[in-house]
């Protein structure tokens, strides 16, 4: 085992993962990044023709030089519909090849069936994101490498860093020519932005797009560029439409949740932030409260510059009625939103480079002033986690969720309780964030301001809001469900780590240990 | 006679409880739950403590648990040995959450949310949506088969669930049923009993005495008011003996859905067929100085049609809506605010109230016109209302 060396928030964390040497996390913003970007090899026109096709994914495979060991990154915007993933890997047992790192930008439940190449021997480990059964995998100690977990952002930085090198960038495509130009804006499987697969486009050795769409040249608009892709393969399906976006996205019904949205709107209202150019998450609350934020902009004539988003049907009503300037995707949740990327010039897809990357001169998500967004545990010192459960299960990526607290002010709201399950503890399971990242909490029972942020408290308090403490939501959370059990984790046993978007080591992951019937 | 009960169900917030006799003498606890991992221990020490406070052994209890909290777990444990020991007389209640907070008579009673008896679910965050009240229902949103089960779990609900200052109504069976829920609840705190199908007013008698009889029993001085449903023909035609029956009724109800049946009429949007019993309601209860209080919306759906239902209702002299869910509240709580041009000119009469006075003169006048008193009256109640809603009436002026 590697040796173990306390971090900036007292957490143990290796020096060492899957033999690469680490640095423990210093503090937001100490950690000073040296050196030139990394690069792939320098290609050559000749070496390429205008019609890249090849007829199968294992001449793909062959004719890129795919062997064991390599690292095969790939984007998630198929979601939980994606096709692609599991016949790629299926195709590279075939071929014989062993100890392939996984480096996917996120993975969905449609993703479990690559367990049995875990097992085998064909992925050698997973960097990235882990969620359901094979974040239960992974917990349990099944994997032979260590999991790396990072933001969509903390992704970029790492390749782009050449912590992580990319040496096969994989990249399903709904729209696609034969050159290699790609678009997620429209075919049978449309995603709507593509962002996720620039940084492999860029920084890969070599590039595969594959699609179940080919196009006339050229592909417009090129949101991959055929000038980075050495082969393109077509395919009779790439995702299940359905399930790569919702048909409208709904608002939840839930009254509690409902409750929430409205606080949080109070509070961007109070707090003078209506207006102002802010992130808009997909998920239940995220979703209806910028619902009520809209109607407050507009009864007060107010407008924002822009939204980033997770775009919805909300978002791109919001776009059309004039409420804000512009709509800067990271991913498109719905029918409405990828209609409306792909026919309004101020709807525009981002990527983690312009959206998130830390390690660039400026990226989107710092410049909005709110961002709302959820936890699975949040605790007194105001640290959250979003990737294990309080039992210490690893059952969540880290998503967008690092980058997006780079706003002027985050906002993580959430039921006090789930299913008996409190969010805020004494201490969370795993730190994601440290504490001065997290600027207010929102819950049916209350808001509670981070006391480093005195000068929100001042803006918000007296104008009617529900103000509380943290450690006054912690008692009634406790009061209510009891205490629970702590996690049962063998602390002698990492599986994973979380990075900062920095690309330093914030936390360790545990194997959980509840014996064989768990 | 059988050797298995079981109370509860295998849904959120819930927990099925079974008990099976013939076990060991120590009590054997198996628990699946939801939240094993974190809870586990805790639920089956709670199996334990709670079958030791009801003093049954020798009983395997088993817990099919979806993140139940303690005060529901207690409450379907209890049930499940109250059916297996029909003779079982204990209470295993759970730890006290809010100081109760008696009401007074007449008060804000604009909105009173439905809350079925028999689903913990709803009951722990109802008071966050401040309704004017909350019911706790053990009637007809319960199932016949579950009365014993859910009058356990309103119980423990009074006891353990903080309700945010909303005021308490509990909804009990039709008599002379209902009268049996009244011991288990009346101790936890109750601020007003609703009594459905009221129609003679010895009714209202039987349970105001039932009622003094209990809180004596317990040293309970706090008042509990009394708010009949009138749902029936004869209720309706009865409105003001019933209202005036007792000096602890503090609101008439009236329940359109029964009452559509009651006269064989068709219930309609419209409401022809209600308009003139509920207008006997709105006369008996202002006959007796007690509040009128319009029956259920039950389309959950339909803001519009709620806001034009309650508006209705205004206009015909309620005071209150019923709702079933928590969106319902804002919108009926809006219906009944006066206007911002009614509290402005409550205000302007205010001040040549004030002005009167001041210049002792007996004649109020607004610029040229003369005041009359049932204006005034008119005035002072727009302002009461408006304080106690809590609007700021001073940023109207």
């Amino acid at each position: 085992m590697a040796e173990m060396v306390v971090n900036a928030v007292g957490r143990q964390v290796p020096t060492e993962v899957n033999g690469k040497p680490q640095t423990p996390f210093l503090g937001v913003g100490k950690f000073e990044p040296t050196g030139r970007k990394a690069a792939p090899p320098i290609p050559a026109l000749h070496q390429f023709g205008l019609d890249k096709r090849v007829p199968t994914l294992r001449d793909a495979l062959e004719k890129v030089g795919l062997k064991s060991g390599m690292t095969i990154g790939m984007h998630h915007h198929m979601r939980n519909g994606d096709r692609m993933a599991v016949p790629l890997f299926d195709t590279i047992a075939a071929m014989g090849l062993r100890d392939i790192v996984f480096a996917p930008s996120a993975l969905f439940p449609c993703h479990e069936p690559l367990i049995k190449h875990l097992d085998s021997g064909v992925i050698h480990h997973i960097e990235g994101s882990l969620n359901g059964p094979l974040g239960v995998y992974c917990s349990e100690g099944k994997m032979r490498g260590k999991g790396v977990l990072r933001s969509h952002g903390g992704r970029y930085q790492a390749i782009q860093d050449g912590e992580l090198k990319i040496d096969l960038g994989f990249i399903p495509a709904p729209s696609a020519d034969m050159m290699g130009n790609a678009t997620g804006a429209y075919g049978p499987s449309a995603c709507g932005s593509l962002g996720f697969a620039l940084a492999d486009s860029q920084y890969a050795d070599k590039v595969i797009v594959v699609t179940d769409h080919l196009v006339e040249i050229p592909c417009m608009p090129w949101e991959i560029q055929g000038m980075s892709v050495d082969a393109v393969v077509v395919v009779e399906k790439i995702g299940d439409p359905e399930k790569i976006v919702s048909g409208t996205t709904q608002i939840t019904k839930s009254p509690t949740r409902i409750l929430i949205a409205e606080y949080i709107a109070d509070f961007i209202e109070a707090a003078g932030y209506l207006g102002t150019p802010f992130q808009a998450g997909a998920g239940g609350i995220a979703l209806a409260s910028v619902k009520f934020i809209a109607d407050r902009m507009r009864a007060k004539g107010l407008r924002a510059a822009f939204a980033r988003g997770g775009s919805t049907k909300y978002l791109v009503d919001m776009l059309n009625e004039g409420l804000i300037g512009a709509i800067l995707d990271g991913q498109t949740f719905d029918l409405d939103g990828v209609k409306s990327i792909g026919s309004h010039p101020r709807h525009v897809p981002t990527t983690p480079y312009t959206s998130y990357n830390y390690h660039g001169k400026g990226n989107w998500a710092t410049y909005v002033s709110t961002a709302v967004l959820g936890a699975t545990e949040v605790d007194v010192k105001f640290q959250a986690n979003v990737v294990t459960h309080s039992d210490g299960y690893l059952l969540h990526g880290i998503g967008g969720w690092q980058n997006t607290l780079f706003g002027d002010c985050s906002i993580l709201a959430f039921p006090l309780f789930r299913g008996r399950i409190p969010i805020v503890m004494d201490e969370v399971t795993t730190v994601c964030a440290p504490g001065e990242m997290i600027d207010v909490v929102v819950t049916e029972r209350g808001i509670a301001i981070n006391p480093l942020r005195q000068d929100l408290l001042e803006r918000v308090k007296g104008k009617g809001l529900p103000l509380t403490t943290i450690e006054e939501l912690h008692d009634i959370a406790r009061k209510l469900c009891g205490k629970p059990e702590p996690p049962r984790i063998d602390r002698s046993q990492p599986v994973a780590v979380v990075k900062w978007v920095d690309g330093t080591v914030i936390d360790t992951i545990y194997r959980v240990d509840y014996g064989p019937k768990a | 006679m059988s050797d298995q009960a079981f109370a509860g169900r295998e849904e959120k917030s819930d927990a099925k409880v079974t008990l099976t006799k013939g076990g060991p003498a120590k009590n054997e606890i198996v628990v699946r739950s939801s939240v094993q991992r974190l809870y586990g221990p805790q639920i089956a020490r709670c199996v334990e403590r709670t079958l030791q406070t009801l003093k049954v052994s020798g009983v395997k209890a088993e817990v099919d648990d979806k993140g139940s909290l303690e005060w529901v777990l207690m409450a379907r444990i209890e049930a499940a040995a109250k059916r297996l020991f029909p003779d079982l007389a204990g209470e295993a209640l759970p730890e006290r959450a809010a100081p109760f907070a008696p009401t007074v008579r007449l008060r804000l009673r604009r909105s009173r949310l439905y809350l079925p008896g028999s689903n913990p679910d709803l009951m722990q965050n109802a008071g966050l949506f401040k309704p004017d009240g909350v019911i706790l229902d053990l009637e007809d949103s319960v199932a016949p088969s579950e009365k014993d089960t859910a009058r356990i779990l309103v119980r423990n609900a009074l006891c353990a669930v903080d309700f945010f200052g909303t005021e308490r109504m509990v909804r009990i069976n039709q008599l002379p049923a209902g009268l049996q829920d009244l011991p288990a609840l009346v101790p936890q705190g109750v601020n007003v009993v609703l009594i459905p199908k009221v129609e003679e007013p010895a009714q209202i008698t039987q349970v105001a005495e039932a009622l003094q009889q209990i809180s004596t029993r317990h040293g309970r001085h706090d008042p509990i008011w009394l708010m009949p449903i009138l749902e029936s023909a004869r209720g309706c035609w009865n409105a003001y003996e019933i209202a005036a029956a007792s000096d602890t009724v503090c609101a008439l109800a009236f329940g359109a859905e029964d009452f559509t049946r009651d006269i064989q009429a068709e219930r309609t949007l419209e409401g022809h067929e209600s308009f003139v019993a509920r207008s006997l309601v709105v006369l008996g209860a202002r006959g007796a100085g007690v509040q009128p209080i319009d029956t259920v919306f039950s389309d959950v759906e339909n803001m519009d049609a709620l806001r034009a239902s309650t508006k209705e209702a205004l206009a015909l002299g309620f005071e209150g809506k019923g709702c079933i869910h928590p969106r319902q509240i804002p919108v009926i709580h809006d219906a009944f605010r006066p206007s911002d041009d009614e509290i402005r000119y409550a205000l302007r009469v205010q001040a040549a109230m004030d002005e009167a006075q001041r210049s002792g003169s007996g004649v109020i006048s607004l610029g040229t016109k003369m005041i009359d008193p049932p204006v005034v009256a008119r005035a002072k109640r727009t302002l009461r209302l408006a304080e106690e809603m809590g609007i700021d009436v001073q940023a109207l002026v």
